[in-house]
C-alpha cells in the first residue's frame, strides 16, 4: 500500500505494480491521483537564464542571486513533504527572507483558526464512523478531492452509520453553482448568489434562533431544522466559502457556536498545504505571510500578492508551486521583473519564466517523507521508484550551505 | 447514449423483412438490445448504404461492448471517484470491511474496482439486475457524478 499525493486526502490504500522502475498499474487511486502517480510528462531540466546546465551550476547561481538580494522571498512548499517544509523554514530564517505559500490566498485564514482551536473539528475517520449530516459549502469535493465522498463522508458505512448513505446520512450542498457534488446532494442543494454566503449564514443563524430569517424563509427554516437534528455533523468549508467571507470570518464562528454538534473541516487541495500551515504555526505561531528577521514577523504585506505589488521582495524562490498560473495579471508582471528561482519536478508556467530552474524528485513517488491530511492526521509517503533527482529537502539543505 | 430513433433513421426504412424482423423499427430495437447485428440487414451491404452502415456500426460500438447485464462503463467519463465501488450493494455484501467502508476492495468478489484511475467492472453476473430474482437497481448509476455507468 502506498499513499497518493494527488490531493490533501492523501489516500493511503493505493496499490501499485512497478516494473523496470516504472509504474505499470495503479489500483484504487482516482483519475487525478493516477495521473499524479504517473509522474511528470514534461520533466524540468536545470537551467540558468533559460540555458540548460547542470544541477550544481543551477544551485550555485540560485545562491548567488539570493546573496545579492536585499529582500529574498520563499514561496510554495505546499507540494513538499513536512521534512522539506522544516528545511524550507530554516532556509528562510537563514536568509532573513519572506515566507509565504498558496494558503495566503486560499484556505490559510480558516486553517489558522482551526489550529488556534477557534472551531470544533474532527478527523475524517470520525466522519466515516459517526457523521449523519454533511454540508459541502463552497466546495466541489467530488472534483477537487474525488474520493472524499466515497472514502469518508457520504457513501461508506461506518460504526454508527451501518446503513451508509441510503438511510443514515444526509448530504447538503451550498454553492453558487450546481457542482458535481451538488448533483449528488440532489434534494438538498441550496444555490446562493455569488458572495451571498454571509447573508446566507446570517439568515441561517436567525432561523436557528427561531427567528424568521431575512430571506428564503421556507428553505432556511427547513435547513435549520435538519441541522438542529443532526447527531454528528460536519461542515466542509471549501475555498468558495472562505473567499466569500474572508473579511468577516467571525460569522462562521458564530454559526459554529450555534451548532454544537457540528465540526468544521477545511477542504484542502495541495497535498501538504495543511502540513505547511501546521509546521509554520509550530515554528512561528503563524500559518503564512512571515518575514524572518531574528524573529518571525507576521503581516499582510508579506503575502505573495502584497510582496510583489509593493515590491517588498526583490528575488523569489518558488518550490513546488505555480504562481504564474494562479496570480492575477498585474502581480504577474511584477513577478516576471525580478529573478525567479523555480524548484519543481515538472515544467510549469512559472519554470518557463524562471531565471534559474532546479529540478527535484516527485515527493511520494521518488522520495519518501510525511504529509498532513486535510483533517490534521500525519500520513507517511513512500518512495516507490528510484530516481537520480535530489529531493526538495536536499535542495533546501544545499541552498542553506551555498548562501 | 444512442437512441432507437437514431438507429432507425440510418436504416433503409423499407420494411423489407430480410432481417427477420417485421419492420425496420423492430430491427432497430433488436440491435439496441444486442439481439441483432448490423450485418443482418442485407440491403445495408449495398454500396449506396456504405456511409449509413459505418455510422450505425460506430453508434452501436458501445452497445456491442455491453456486458450480459447490459452494463456499459464509459471510461472517458469516469473520474475514478469510487462512489459506485462503495455504493453497489453487491460490493457491500461481498466486502463489508473493504469496499463497504469506503476503503480499497479487499477481495476479488466485488463488481467495481478502480484501476489506473478508471472503474473496471467484473463479476457482472452478481449484479442485481441479472439472474432469477432481478431487481431494477440504480445504486451505481445514481451516485455517479458524470453518468459514466449506464444500462442498455
Ligand atoms: S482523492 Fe486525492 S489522494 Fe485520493 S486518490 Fe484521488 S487524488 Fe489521490
Ligand atoms: S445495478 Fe446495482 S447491483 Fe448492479 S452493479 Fe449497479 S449497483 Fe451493483
Ligand atoms: S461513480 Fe462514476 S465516475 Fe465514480 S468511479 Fe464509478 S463510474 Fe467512475
Amino acid at each position: 500500500m502506498v499513499t497518493c499525493t494527488g490531493c490533501a486526502l492523501l489516500c493511503d490504500d493505493i496499490e501499485v505494480i512497478v516494473e523496470n522502475n516504472r509504474i505499470k498499474e495503479i489500483k484504487n487511486a482516482c483519475r487525478r491521483g493516477a495521473a499524479r502517480m504517473k509522474g511528470c510528462s514534461n520533466r524540468l531540466v536545470p537551467c540558468v537564464d533559460q540555458k540548460p546546465t547542470d544541477i550544481e551550476s543551477s544551485i550555485q547561481k540560485a545562491a548567488q542571486i539570493i546573496r545579492n538580494s536585499k529582500a529574498p522571498m520563499l514561496f510554495g512548499l505546499d507540494n513538499s513533504t513536512c521534512e522539506a517544509q522544516v528545511k524550507g523554514i530554516h532556509f528562510a530564517k537563514k536568509i532573513n527572507g519572506i515566507l509565504d505559500d498558496t494558503s495566503s490566498f486560499c484556505q490559510g485564514i480558516l486553517i489558522e483558526r482551526v489550529l488556534a482551536q477557534k472551531f470544533r473539528t474532527c478527523s475524517l475517520d470520525d466522519i466515516r464512523n459517526k457523521a449523519d449530516v454533511l454540508v459541502y459549502w463552497g466546495s466541489d469535493a467530488q472534483d477537487s478531492q474525488p474520493r472524499h465522498l466515497s472514502r469518508f463522508s457520504y457513501f461508506p458505512r461506518g460504526e454508527l452509520r451501518q446503513r451508509g448513505y441510503e438511510e443514515d446520512r444526509m448530504a447538503i450542498a451550498i454553492d453558487v453553482r450546481e457542482s458535481n457534488t451538488a448533483k449528488i446532494c440532489k434534494g438538498h442543494f441550496y444555490r446562493i448568489p455569488p458572495k451571498g454566503d454571509r447573508e446566507f449564514i446570517l439568515a441561517l443563524i436567525d432561523a436557528l434562533y427561531g427567528k424568521v430569517p431575512a430571506y428564503d424563509t421556507k428553505k432556511m427554516l427547513e435547513l435549520a431544522g435538519i441541522l438542529k437534528k443532526a447527531e454528528f455533523g460536519a461542515i466542509f468549508v471549501g475555498i468558495g466559502l472562505t473567499y466569500s467571507i474572508k473579511d468577516d470570518f467571525d460569522v462562521l464562528t458564530a454559526l459554529a457556536q450555534k451548532l454544537p454538534n457540528f465540526n468544521i473541516m477545511p477542504m484542502v487541495g495541495h497535498y501538504n498545504m495543511r502540513g505547511f500551515n501546521e509546521t509554520m504555526f509550530k515554528e512561528t505561531g503563524f500559518v503564512n505571510k512571515v518575514k524572518f528577521n531574528g524573529k518571525a514577523v507576521h503581516d499582510i504585506k508579506y503575502s505573495i500578492m502584497e510582496s510583489l505589488n509593493e515590491k517588498t521582495a526583490d528575488a523569489i524562490v518558488v518550490v513546488g508551486s505555480d504562481p504564474v498560473s494562479s496570480l492575477p495579471g498585474p502581480v504577474l508582471s511584477r513577478l516576471a521583473s525580478i529573478p525567479v528561482i523555480c524548484i519543481d519536478p515538472c515544467v510549469t508556467m512559472t519554470s518557463k519564466i524562471a531565471t534559474v530552474t532546479i529540478p527535484c524528485a516527485v515527493s511520494g513517488l521518488e522520495s519518501a517523507g510525511t504529509a498532513v491530511r486535510m483533517d490534521g492526521k500525519v500520513i507517511g509517503l513512500s518512495k516507490i521508484i528510484e530516481s537520480e533527482y535530489l529531493t526538495d529537502e536536499e535542495i533546501m539543505e544545499r541552498l542553506v550551505e551555498a548562501v | 447514449m444512442v437512441t432507437v430513433m437514431e438507429l432507425y433513421q440510418l436504416l433503409p426504412r423499407t420494411n423489407c423483412k430480410k432481417c427477420g424482423e417485421s419492420t425496420c423499427m423492430a430491427f432497430a430495437v433488436a440491435m439496441l438490445g444486442r439481439k441483432k447485428n448490423v450485418a443482418e440487414c442485407t440491403p445495408l451491404l449495398e454500396a449506396n448504404f456504405k456511409k449509413q452502415k459505418e455510422k450505425l456500426e460506430s453508434l452501436l460500438l458501445p452497445v456491442a461492448g455491453a456486458e450480459e447485464t447490459g452494463m456499459i462503463v464509459h471510461p472517458e467519463l469516469c473520474t475514478g471517484c469510487g462512489n459506485c465501488v462503495v455504493a453497489c450493494p453487491v460490493d457491500v455484501a461481498n466486502d463489508p470491511h473493504g469496499a463497504g467502508m469506503g476503503c480499497a476492495p479487499t477481495n476479488d468478489k466485488v463488481i467495481f474496482k478502480v484501476v489506473d484511475g478508471k472503474v473496471l467492472a467484473s463479476n457482472i453476473k452478481e449484479c442485481r439486475r441479472f439472474g432469477k430474482n432481478k431487481v431494477l437497481c440504480y445504486a451505481c448509476i445514481d451516485p455517479c457524478p458524470t453518468g459514466a455507468i449506464e444500462f442498455v
